[in-house]
């Protein structure tokens, strides 16, 4: 399954087995985490999501609103026994990343690719399912 | 250049828009390139200026429109930075300053805007009264040590 779609201001969001893949392609400051917020929610809401993947190929700034929009990612799809990971991290966000301590909690891949598969290799048996919130809503591995 | 640096100051106003919060960072970028910064130096400025523009964007002025200040200077080696708001102030300056507190956990705000502001620069000042708004005091020595 492949699900694409373009937001304002270069933001891509792209579905890929169970992960929503955020491509940031931008700064990621307060003003674009206000926009980024609402829509990669309605797509986890919406798609068979369990894991969130933040790439920064394109993004050469980060501050603390980028901090707090993955951790809240991370909190919404924690619930499901999901992941966030974070992807082609350069040196200017990754002195974010290890500043905040956010590695303690999420993980850092390569490329987008590798890290589907890697956030779907390691269970370690972290397993949250009694948690299920909506409704008992199910959501198994395609 | 004088050495007073009298001459090499700076200030513009904007709007308390988020657009605005790249456009800070962007104009502090330009004004430092003098200094000859390290790519890490530019990194660091650019990041502590970002937090303290969108602390007064969403706690200064909690998302209506207001004034925010960007005064600069700059002394031999050393950049000032005051970035100044007109709005709610702060009630606790020390709490507010704790890594991890925040007032807004509604809007994931992560608590870390003024550690950020504290580990990227070299001197960190806040002056803050209720009601009055907030000022923000930076300071990095950038490049080789000053004679």
């Amino acid at each position: 399954m492949k699900y694409q779609e373009r937001e304002q201001e270069g933001i891509h969001y792209e579905i890929q087995r169970n992960c929503l893949i955020i491509y940031v392609n931008q700064d990621l400051d307060h003003h674009a985490v206000t926009y980024l917020r609402e829509r990669s929610d309605r797509l986890i809401e919406a798609g068979n999501i369990r894991h969130v993947i933040f790439d920064f190929r394109d993004a050469d700034f980060m501050d603390s609103s980028g901090i707090g929009l993955i951790m809240g990612r991370y909190k919404k799809v924690m619930f499901r026994g999901g992941k966030a990971a974070v992807t082609n991290v350069r040196e200017g966000v990754n002195r974010i990343f290890q500043m905040s301590g956010l590695y303690q909690i999420i993980e850092k891949y390569p490329t987008p690719a590798e890290a589907v598969f890697g956030v779907n290799q390691k269970r370690e048996g972290q397993t949250v399912h009694g948690l299920s919130r909506n409704g008992g809503k199910h959501e198994d591995h395609i | 250049m004088g050495c007073r640096g009298m001459e090499e100051s700076m200030k513009i106003i904007f709007d308390s828009n988020s657009e605005n919060e790249a456009f800070a960072r962007t104009v502090i970028a330009a004004y430092i390139t003098r200094l000859d910064p390290t790519l890490e130096e530019l990194a660091d400025v650019k990041t502590a200026v970002s937090e303290a523009v969108t602390n007064c964007i969403i706690h200064g002025y909690s998302g209506t429109e207001g004034d925010i200040e960007m005064q600069c200077d700059i002394q031999d080696h050393d950049v000032w930075i005051e970035i100044v708001d007109h709005g709610v102030g702060i009630p606790d300056i020390a709490k507010a300053m704790e890594p991890l507190y925040t007032t807004k956990p509604e809007w994931e705000r992560s608590g870390m805007g003024f550690a950020f502001m504290e580990a990227f620069m070299d001197e960190l000042e806040v002056f803050s009264e209720p009601g009055k708004g907030t000022r923000v005091k930076l300071k990095k020595h950038i490049g080789k040590k000053a004679a």
